[in-house]
């Protein structure tokens, strides 16, 4: 009878079930790969956000008319580094930061080396966001501050991050779902993780079961981390009643 | 005297927005004086400055030229640090109410004692006695969303007051509030005036909130101060065009008038009861008046208004007519000679 299964998966390009099942079904070593997908691109999001919150928080006071303005070339600078940063192509920095890896980590390879690449392009894209968020506040409010006596540094740590705390923490999940995504790209220059069990084993030793349930597990942490993400955000927005909180859950 | 009283002076302040030819005039040497302890009203149209002027009084605008003394200190010779020092003694209320979303009523109203250095516990007792001071201590753990404007105002007014100023600046504070709350706030504004001795200055582009509350007050036309002087006398005698038209807006409707007749304004000053003399003109003289159009209020317990009066036809008749009302008390009478174009 399974003769006739495995016949029927080789048929449609299944090949090498027996050694599909069985790596599916090595609790320990796919439990292992999914600690690394989720380790290494959380440790990529923490450091993106210790360069990316500061550099955006920069890019909205540091401007014309902003609550610290700096000087216009180093903003125009600022700007350039961001945009050059987040357009050159995730594969290509990756192999670009090797030396930065090696000079950091003293090694290029291995799962931990991609968490050096993957902040490198996370961080200006956090930035970016982070200046998304900032950039929601009401200009009164700030003004207000600045009318009771509020230093610019107050002003950001007492005034903006609060009261845009639920926009923020929507950029977080937004960016740590695109840091996911990126890290299973990192299976290409050696990194661990279920992106590189579905690029090693599914696509190059065609073993495609496992391929797809690499990717299903994929999308149930994007869809976790997702509805974390939302359920956070909105719990903590005080601008939206409890009213009005319970009439949204009813009408989804 | 009164210089010693003067709580704000501004003196030849002008403030240019932009340079070379795209620049933008918004104030052109104003000099005014805020007296200790009254409600100074500045009214002008949109555009006429009064947002920078209010704005150039606790410096969130530095003025172009010109000094801005507060409390006798020059505040444009202040350092940044100095500066916010100072800001605790003039506050801010907006439009906008501009409310920390994310905070509680009661922490709303710890935060300027926050940035202040005030210790919590001290600070959260002040700030319940305030929102009970504003009407509003049951709503101390409510967030802004859940309050109505007026109650919004209200915790705005309550923060604003944290820091123990001298001077409250409301820049448009009733503009987006329906007329009983208006009234209210304005209310509530005149009290703590009273009772807490606050010196408060209104932004306004509604006469109404000036005659409900100012003692004072400086109309603003052009970047430029048209007129200042008590709020009685300038109602009942606006003397230029910007108050003229901030005191009639909509101007007066327009009646069926022998196209001969001649038309004259006539303003009480206060003092006087307006309903005798229209009937003591008939009986005196033996002349009846039309009345094109009135506009007559109570400010400050007083009688003040005008009243557009259409003449009789016959010259001696309204000779007659207006020679009476010239005899009369607290009553100044203006001829309109372009009434019919």
């Amino acid at each position: 009878m399974s003769e006739f299964f495995i016949s029927l998966f080789e048929g449609w390009g299944f090949l090498k079930v027996p050694e599909q099942i069985e790596y599916l079904s090595d609790f320990g070593a796919l439990a292992f790969n999914i600690w690394e997908t989720i380790y290494v691109p959380a440790l990529a999001t923490l450091f993106a956000y210790i360069i990316g919150l500061p550099l955006g928080i920069i890019l909205v006071t540091g401007e014309e008319g902003g609550v610290s303005p700096m000087p216009k070339v180093l903003m125009d600078v600022l700007n350039t580094i961001v945009n050059l940063l987040r357009s050159v192509p995730f594969l290509i920095l990756m192999v670009m930061v090797i030396p930065l890896s090696r000079l950091i980590l003293g090694t290029s390879v291995g799962t931990a080396a991609t968490i050096v690449p993957l902040t490198v392009a996370a961080a200006p894209y956090v930035a970016r966001l982070v200046e998304i968020s900032l950039r929601e506040m009401d200009r009164g409010v700030i003004e207000a501050a600045q009318a009771m006596g509020c230093s610019p540094w107050q002003i950001v740590t007492k005034v903006m991050l609060p009261e845009c705390r639920p926009s923020l923490i929507n950029g977080l999940t937004n960016a740590s779902i695109t840091i996911l995504g990126y890290g299973a790209m990192a299976g290409a220059i050696g990194g661990g993780g279920l992106g590189s069990v579905a690029l090693m084993r599914g696509h190059g030793r065609n073993q495609k079961i496992v391929m797809y349930a690499a990717v299903i597990i994929l999308v149930i942490l994007v869809q976790v981390i997702q509805s974390i993400g939302t359920a956070w955000s909105v719990k903590s927005d005080r601008r939206i009643n409890n009213n009005t909180k319970s009439k949204r859950r009813k009408s989804l | 005297m009164r210089v010693s009283e003067a709580i704000i002076q501004i003196q030849h302040l002008s403030k240019t927005f932009g340079g070379g030819e795209d620049a933008v005039h918004a104030l052109e040497d104003i000099s005014l004086e805020i007296q200790q302890g009254e409600i100074f009203g500045i009214i002008g149209l949109s555009g006429a400055g009064k947002s920078t002027l209010v704005r150039c009084m606790n410096l969130l605008e530095r003025p172009t030229a010109g000094t801005v003394l507060v409390d006798g200190q020059d505040l444009t010779s202040l350092s940044e640090k100095e500066l916010r020092l100072a800001r605790r003694k003039i506050t801010m209320i907006f439009q906008g109410f501009n409310l920390l979303m994310q905070r509680t009523c009661l922490k709303n109203v710890c935060f300027p004692m926050e940035i202040a250095g005030v210790p919590s516990a001290q600070a959260k007792k002040r700030a319940g006695e305030l929102l009970e001071l504003v009407g509003l201590g049951e709503k101390a753990a409510a967030y802004p969303a859940q309050l109505s404007g007026g109650q919004k105002q209200r915790v705005a007014i309550a923060r604003a007051l944290a820091t123990e100023p001298k001077v409250l600046l409301c820049d448009e504070a009733t503009s987006a509030l329906d007329p009983t709350t208006t009234v209210s706030i304005l209310g509530l504004l005149k009290e703590l005036n009273h009772r807490l001795g606050v010196t408060v200055v209104v932004i306004t582009h509604q006469m109404s909130v000036i005659e409900e509350i100012c003692s004072r007050v400086a109309i603003l036309d052009g970047g430029s101060v048209a007129e200042m002087g008590e709020v009685q006398e300038i109602f009942s005698n606006p003397t230029t065009d910007a108050a003229r038209r901030l005191v009639y807006p909509g101007g007066v409707s327009a009646v069926q008038m022998p196209e001969s007749a001649r038309v004259v304004r006539i303003s009480f000053n206060g003092g006087t009861a307006y309903d005798p003399l229209i009937a003591s003109l008939a009986i005196d003289c033996g002349v009846k008046v039309n009345i094109l159009g009135a506009d007559t209020r109570n400010v400050g317990g007083k009688a003040v208004g005008t009243m557009l009066l259409g003449l009789p036809a016959h010259p001696s008749e309204a000779a007659k007519a207006l020679s009476y009302i010239r005899a009369q008390k607290n009553i100044t009478v203006e001829e309109v000679p372009d009434y019919h174009e």
